[in-house]
């Protein structure tokens, strides 16, 4: 199999997602059915051409085909094949290729459970991705080909980017990319929307669950980012305001406005305009965060040299969707407000302050990634701004998001009672005063972790009360659908979040050390003994592997073996180690021999204490699920006997993925 | 005019956005003006740019053969050079994996009497790329150092 049989596909994947998304335009305004009917043949071969050209690189990677410069330059004899599978997203090329076939996943999808849509929407809807697809076959055969040759080929390659080479990294990407590219599909109803100039609630309602399972994988791969930047970049840390972190933050968090915004939309008919908005802003800082992570214009860990012309080739494409989408939405958006009106005390009102916050905090976070590049081009100087500005407000936008979030789910659509909130007032605050003064006394009454355990409580205790409320007014069955559950779980997820992060932020004992062999440190409540450091190998590294062994009160807690590995091409990567548990974590890592050259003598460590952090992951995974669960739910499906087909598509998705 | 209910959700809209868009903006100002960090290369330094600033962030070259470790604590020091000019730098820490002889690096801190005392060092993950503000920062760093030298009719090395 040769590599230009790759380029060739591509090529003709293109051509068809020309076809994709012109032809079932000019069909839907024309009303021609023919036209409107090519839109799922040409996705079907769009995305059978798509998967070949991802195929022949995989199996240029398996088959160690040197001749192909992105393979010799990401991967090498020695890498094992799970990591030459890995490596196909681990530079720019593939993992755009990657994003292409996602894309594609996503489309085929969609065309095979729109069949019940109006024929003119499903049009519209699918040519929406077509074009979308256009933009990005059109980047990679124009910017970014994986399928370049490297003539002379060289014996062997370089290698892939060790802190690619770790499992969480593995998966990180793909789960990712189903996030972001996930919401084309809210994109594509709205702007389907706008260009019919209606947007049935029905509609709506049929878009919920792409919203739900994008927003859940994009939490997914989040989840997995600061997992893997803990365990890998050595520093113990679980989020750094990164401009790459934050690339994939925005998209999240205006995604969490747009599930709930299309709850709102699809009940009751009112914020129409406002999702639409929000579905084209969510997809808009998907490219954003493309652009931001392969263009290489902000300085970040993620950041790759490369080539200009990609920067400017995004930056037109990103230009043409947002701006082009907004112009559509100021001709149209009028037309499709309307729904039902609601008091100021109601579940709307709630949705719409907590939407609200969403938005404004993702647009600070947007200003302050953005803010060196708006420096620059205005003369500044170079500028940098740091993590103290986010750590300041997002917290602070978050918090009436946290005090509110009790109430929503008790509230009613259109006109809330107040009076019925006094008894939960009365009952959450009781419950989180109580916890919160019991956690004074466990934590040496450190204010932030005691608001952390009041706040986690808040939330939680006002969460089970709701599923309480189900269960004893709800008749049996229909106590928890699946979206009830998933909300009820997202919001639990939350509640543990919190706890996590403001416990771990304060109780952390975090040190650095000189330690020579045989010394024992006391952190936290356990001594970590040094006992010297010796040279290991794996498959394709050598290192230094430290032993420390770690005791409480004299009982044995376990050893642990931080390591500090060269790699075949003399890349140097820490691998920490972690010994985690439900209420600590121990992390320890190789800082360097004090003596250069003497690896027995003094080595410089990291020593943590990293109490409750693994909340902050558990709390997402919830998410996760939450989002996964409701998206699950049977409402959201047009017409029976749909439903089981749907289930097995969005499996598929994730195995392909 | 008699407010309906639509024209009253209407407004309480417009209000909450507008209440909320100049909170944001209002916090958000201040929160960028306490952390913004310049970025300042050895000669730019030297040559009085981030006098203004308490903290700042240098950057240039590790100095080959300037890495100097304390035998007793984790104390480093070390010189970050540009194309004209050093700046000794004092870090006590674990210093990342990438750092090294000649690798670019950013250390934030501040200035010490003629040391800058550095609280954090970045150095890049893949060995042979320079950030691009740092490069244009060197670059203009240079191109200033020549209109000087031109200036002061080639007496402006002498100074360092």
């Amino acid at each position: 199999m040769t590599p230009e049989l790759g380029q060739l596909a591509l090529i003709l994947a293109l051509l068809l997602a020309l076809a994709q998304g012109v032809l079932p335009l000019i069909g839907a305004w024309r009303g021609n059915r023919a036209l409107m009917a090519t839109a799922r043949p040409a996705a079907a071969g769009q995305a059978v051409f798509v998967a070949i050209a991802f195929g022949i690189l995989v199996w240029a990677f398996l088959h160690f085909d040197f001749s192909v410069k992105y393979v010799a330059d990401n991967s090498n004899l020695e890498l094992p094949w799970y990591y030459r599978i890995a490596a196909v997203w681990g530079a720019h090329e593939g993992s755009l290729l990657l994003w292409i076939l996602i894309l594609n996943a996503w489309t085929v999808a969609l065309a095979a459970f729109s069949q019940k849509l109006p024929e003119v929407f499903a049009a519209r809807v699918l040519a929406v991705m077509g074009l979308v697809a256009v933009g990005f076959l059109a980047f990679t055969l124009f910017t970014s080909d994986p399928f370049g040759r490297l003539l002379p080929m060289p014996g062997d390659g370089a290698d892939l980017n060790p802190v690619l080479q770790d499992p969480g990294m593995t998966f990180h990407p793909p789960v990712l990319y189903m996030g972001y590219v996930g919401f084309s599909v809210a994109f594509a109803f709205s702007i389907a929307g706008l260009l019919g100039g209606e947007m049935e609630q029905a509609w709506v309602r049929w878009a919920r669950p792409w919203t739900n399972a994008a927003w859940g994988f994009l939490t997914a791969g989040i989840v997995a980012g600061s997992w893997w930047a803990y365990a890998e970049l050595g520093w113990g840390g679980w989020w750094f305001w990164d401009p790459v972190e934050n690339a994939s933050f925005m998209p999240w968090l205006v995604g969490l406005a747009l599930i709930h915004a299309q709850a709102v939309t699809e009940k009751r008919g009112s914020l129409r305009a406002w999702t639409i908005l929000l579905s084209i802003f969510a997809f808009s800082l998907s490219l954003l965060g493309t652009f931001l992570v392969r263009s290489g214009v902000l300085t970040s860990v993620h950041a790759f040299a490369s080539d200009p012309r990609r920067g400017v080739f995004i930056l037109a494409f990103l230009t043409i969707v947002v701006g082009g989408s907004l112009l559509l939405y100021a001709l149209r958006a009028p037309k499709v407000a309307g729904g039902k009106p609601f008091n100021v005390v109601s579940r709307e009102t709630v949705l719409l302050i907590g939407n609200l916050l969403f938005a404004v905090a993702s647009a600070m976070v947007l200003l302050g990634t953005l803010f060196p590049l708006i420096g620059d081009a205005l003369n500044l100087g170079k500028i940098s701004v740091g993590p103290p500005y986010f750590g300041f407000l997002f917290p602070l936008l978050m918090l009436p998001v946290v005090v509110l979030m009790p109430f929503g789910p008790f509230l009613r659509w259109g006109k809330g009672e107040a009076a019925a909130l006094k008894g939960l007032l009365l009952r959450i605050t009781i419950a989180a005063v109580a916890c919160a003064i019991i956690a004074a006394f466990l934590v040496d009454g450190q204010l932030k972790a005691i608001v952390g355990v009041a706040a986690g409580v808040w939330i939680a205790a006002g969460t089970l009360l709701f599923a309480y409320k189900r269960w004893r007014e709800a008749p049996r069955g229909r106590r928890y659908p699946a979206e009830l559950a998933g909300m009820l779980l997202a919001h639990l997820g939350m509640a543990v979040f919190v706890m996590g992060v403001l416990l771990s932020e304060t109780l952390s004992v975090t040190s650095d050390v000189r330690m020579a062999p045989g010394q024992t440190q006391h952190i936290g409540g356990y001594d970590f003994r040094f006992d010297g450091a010796h040279r290991t190998t794996g498959p394709n590294w050598t290192a230094d592997q430290g032993i420390v062994v770690v005791t409480r009160n004299g009982n044995k807690v376990g050893t642990m073996l931080p390591q500090k590995r060269t790699y075949l091409r003399g890349q140097v990567q820490t691998e920490s180690a972690i010994d985690a548990g439900f209420s600590r974590d121990l992390y320890v890592a190789l800082g360097e021999p004090m003596d250069a050259g003497n690896i027995q003598g003094a080595w410089s460590l990291r020593l943590y204490y990293k109490p409750f952090i693994r909340w902050i992951w558990g709390g997402g995974l919830l998410m996760m699920l939450g989002g996964f669960i409701a998206a699950a739910d049977k409402r959201f499906r047009i017409k029976r006997g749909v439903e089981t087909v749907r289930i097995d598509g969005l499996l598929a998705q994730e195995t392909r993925a | 005019m008699p407010m309906n209910p639509t024209r009253k959700r209407r407004l309480v809209i417009v209000v909450l956005v507008v209440a909320a868009a100049s909170l944001a903006i209002g916090l958000g100002v201040y929160a960028l003006q306490q952390n913004m960090n310049y970025l300042f290369t050895p000669s730019q330094v030297q040559s009085g740019q981030a006098s203004r600033y308490r903290t700042f962030r240098l950057g240039g070259m590790v100095k080959a053969g300037s890495i100097q470790r304390s035998d007793k604590s984790l104390k480093v020091t070390f010189t970050v050079i540009d194309a004209g000019g050093a700046m000794p730098v004092e870090y006590t820490g674990i210093l990342p994996d990438l750092f090294r002889d000649n690798q670019s690096v950013i250390a934030t801190g501040h200035m010490d009497k003629a040391r800058f005392v550095a609280t954090e060092v970045l150095a890049k993950h893949d060995a042979t790329y320079m950030p691009k503000e740092l490069k244009d920062a060197m670059a203009k760093a240079h191109a200033q150092k020549k209109i000087e030298e031109a200036g002061n009719g080639g007496q402006g090395m002498g100074s360092h």
